[in-house]
């Protein structure tokens, strides 16, 4: 039981991100959540009339009319969350052999490689995708040297497809990925990789019995961390994928900047968020469990 | 008797941290026989678990080898030896089930599931665990972690089992309760057993032979009883039991030889050393006694301070000061001794020994 003095300053201590989220997070919530059930105006902003066509229109139904059947959202949501889903095996891949390999490493280079990693933080993230539309462009850094070596003998041109993309979303996410990876891999206790080849499991054995089921909470962590904003992301279709791939994270953005329709861009965010949302209960529930009971 | 697991002049050296080599194993060689209980003892730091290692394959030797049932494993991988171990945190694999882990290697070397199933039954019955099975390890007390530990090293039938300090963890009375246990599962088994401990009471407790190390070297290979009663070197004399230890030279004295120390302390020994020898005496607690009135020939005197008096429950421990300074302790059986009952701290008294049962320890 928490006695009067703990509820005091129990309540001192979350006052502020009480306020602050309650101002800045659930207000503008609230404010979406309402907005996805009203009718755009013709001109912007809203009309205040209950209108459920934004939903409607999500699932490929516009305005009520049931013989214009059209689902092109929800082909975005799905290409969106291929890419995402791809993106999170992509930076899975890079990501679990490099733990590994550094969490065998003495404690300081540990250390700096693990700041190594964390390095492009530093540095706008605009900026950084820029360096990748100069890298990826035909007459870019990475055709030029390709041709140079001989290797290719026309310029190859990935820039704008959905190669570019994931390969920018990858990069921007990696840290995401490795961060739980190797938080989990490191916490591994060595005498349990003992233990599996005293019993007579070879080393690959070893990885699929006993390694890769006990860093799973580390993996699911990264997985989770690596899709949300994959999900959502704007900036690196807008930047590397030009006007070729969208993904739902533009569509949002252009339906409240571009077509100045809040509505239905709050609509698709309702959405997003409500599938985040079960995922994390998904994860929580599964996953979280399991390492509680540990 | 046939030789299950043979070290032949191993030696192992490390670097230190702070710079140089460390010799954890200086030229050890040792032969463990057929159904024997043998016990790596020394203090830590000693080469008792870098040996165990280099058995089970985890440690490569610089030079020498490990054969084991006459055959030389030098590069063979710890997976394909036929050892086990025993780690010394138990190290269960904490995602899988009790099942799952006394069944590891047998789900490795893919056992048919009705096999493994009356197998893995079997080894959680010899060690008291039946219906265990379907728990994690989280769930399960330290004692019954150990015995999922042992069960997981016996399933596979290894020709030896290997011990790492596995009782360490434990409080004393679970310890002492599987002391006895391990000292019957091997004589049920009849597997060799390898045991590393520090603990001197645990490796008398339990094992046909005792292996003192020190310092990377073997002080001496034997018996409990002959590692206690005969001791082969100050170390092993000071580590294993109690006792007060006096190393001077021997001279002659009235009847028999005397060993005088450096700080002019004169005690007689039994009939053997010839003069001008360096050695040893170790004195232990239930050699002494105190001093009849006319002591006769056989008994040695020492003149003490009586210090202390410990009630230690079956025993009764007086500790004395002797005219050098050294402490010596005198443990007496019951309640104490009535003549010794009357003397007080502080007080004079006189300790009796027969000359023949203190140990001598020559040196070379």
């Amino acid at each position: 039981m928490a006695t009067k003095r703990d509820l005091r300053s129990l309540s001192t201590l979350l006052t502020p991100s009480t306020l602050f989220l309650g101002i800045f997070f659930l207000g503008p919530l609230a404010v979406m959540i309402i907005f996805s059930f009203l009718e755009p105006g013709v001109y912007g902003g809203v009309v205040w009339n209950f209108y459920h066509w934004n939903y409607g229109r999500i699932l490929g139904w516009a305005d009520g009319e049931w013989e214009d059947f059209d689902p092109v959202y929800i082909d975005i949501f799905l290409r969106s969350v291929r890419l995402a889903l791809t993106n999170v095996g992509i930076t899975l891949l890079v990501c679990y052999p490099a733990a590994l390999w550094v969490s065998g490493l003495s404690a300081r280079w540990r250390t700096f490689v693990v700041f190594i990693i964390t390095l492009p933080f530093f540095v706008s993230l605009v900026v950084r995708l820029f360096c990748w539309v100069l890298i990826l462009r035909p007459s870019g850094f990475l055709s030029t040297s390709l041709m140079g070596l001989g290797i290719i003998s026309e310029p190859i041109d990935i820039i704008y497809t959905e190669t570019a993309v994931l390969i920018g979303m990858a990069y921007i996410l990696l840290p995401f990925m490795f961060l739980p990876l190797y938080a989990s891999i490191e916490k591994l206790d060595h005498s349990l990789l003992e233990a599996s080849a005293d019993l007579g499991a070879n080393p690959f054995q070893t990885f699929w019995r006993v390694i890769l089921p006990c860093t799973l909470p580390g993996i699911a962590a990264g997985a989770v961390l690596v899709f949300i904003p994959s999900l959502g992301n704007f900036i690196v279709p807008d930047l590397l994928g030009g006007a070729k791939v969208m993904m739902i994270g533009n569509l949002i953005e252009q339906q409240f900047l571009s077509a100045r329709n809040w509505p239905f861009g709050s609509a698709l965010s309702v959405m997003i968020m409500l599938v985040m949302f079960m995922l994390i209960v998904f994860y929580l529930r599964r996953i979280g469990r399991s390492e509680i009971v540990r | 008797m046939d030789s299950i697991a043979e070290v032949r002049e191993a030696v192992k050296r490390f670097p230190a941290p702070e710079g140089g080599v460390i010799t954890a194993l200086d030229d050890i060689s040792l032969n463990i026989q057929q159904g024997q209980f043998m016990t790596l003892l020394g203090p830590s730091g000693c080469g008792k678990t870098t040996l165990l290692r280099a058995i089970s394959g985890f440690e490569d030797l610089d030079s020498g080898e490990v054969r084991i049932a006459g055959e030389s494993v030098a590069g063979v991988p710890p997976y394909r030896r036929p050892v086990n171990t025993v780690f010394q945190n138990y190290a269960l694999f904490p995602h899988l089930s009790v099942s799952g882990n006394v069944g590891y290697g047998l789900d490795l070397a893919r056992v048919s599931k009705t096999e493994r199933e009356q197998r893995v039954g079997e080894a959680l019955e010899r060690v008291n665990l039946s219906g265990f099975d379907r728990r994690k390890p989280a769930q399960l007390s330290g004692g019954q972690q150990q015995r999922v530990a042992l069960a997981r090293a016996i399933i596979n039938q290894p020709k030896l089992l290997l011990l790492d300090e596995p009782l360490s963890a434990l409080d004393r009375n679970l310890r002492q309760s599987m002391q006895l246990e391990l000292k019957s599962l091997q004589h049920d088994l009849g597997i060799c057993f390898l045991f590393v401990t520090h603990d001197q009471e645990e490796a008398l407790t339990m094992s046909d032979q005792v292996v003192v190390l020190d310092h990377g070297r073997i002080e001496q290979i034997g018996p409990p009883e002959e590692l206690y009663h005969q001791p082969a070197t100050r170390f092993v004399a000071g580590f294993i039991g109690d006792g007060t230890l006096f190393s001077g030279t021997i001279e002659n004295g009235a009847e028999d030889p005397i060993l005088v120390t450096e700080d002019g302390l004169r005690i007689s020994v039994g009939i053997g050393p010839s003069v001008g020898t360096k050695a040893t005496l170790i004195i232990r607690p239930e050699h002494l006694n105190i001093a009849p009135q006319e002591p006769d020939n056989s008994l040695g005197i020492l003149d003490a301070v009586l210090e202390q008096s410990v009630f230690q429950g079956a025993t009764r421990q007086y500790v004395c000061k002797l005219a050098n300074g050294t402490s010596i302790s005198v443990s007496v059986a019951g309640s104490g001794d009535e003549a010794l009952s009357n003397v007080n701290p502080g007080d004079p008294i006189r300790l009796a020994y027969r000359r023949n049962t203190p140990h001598l320890i020559l040196e070379s």
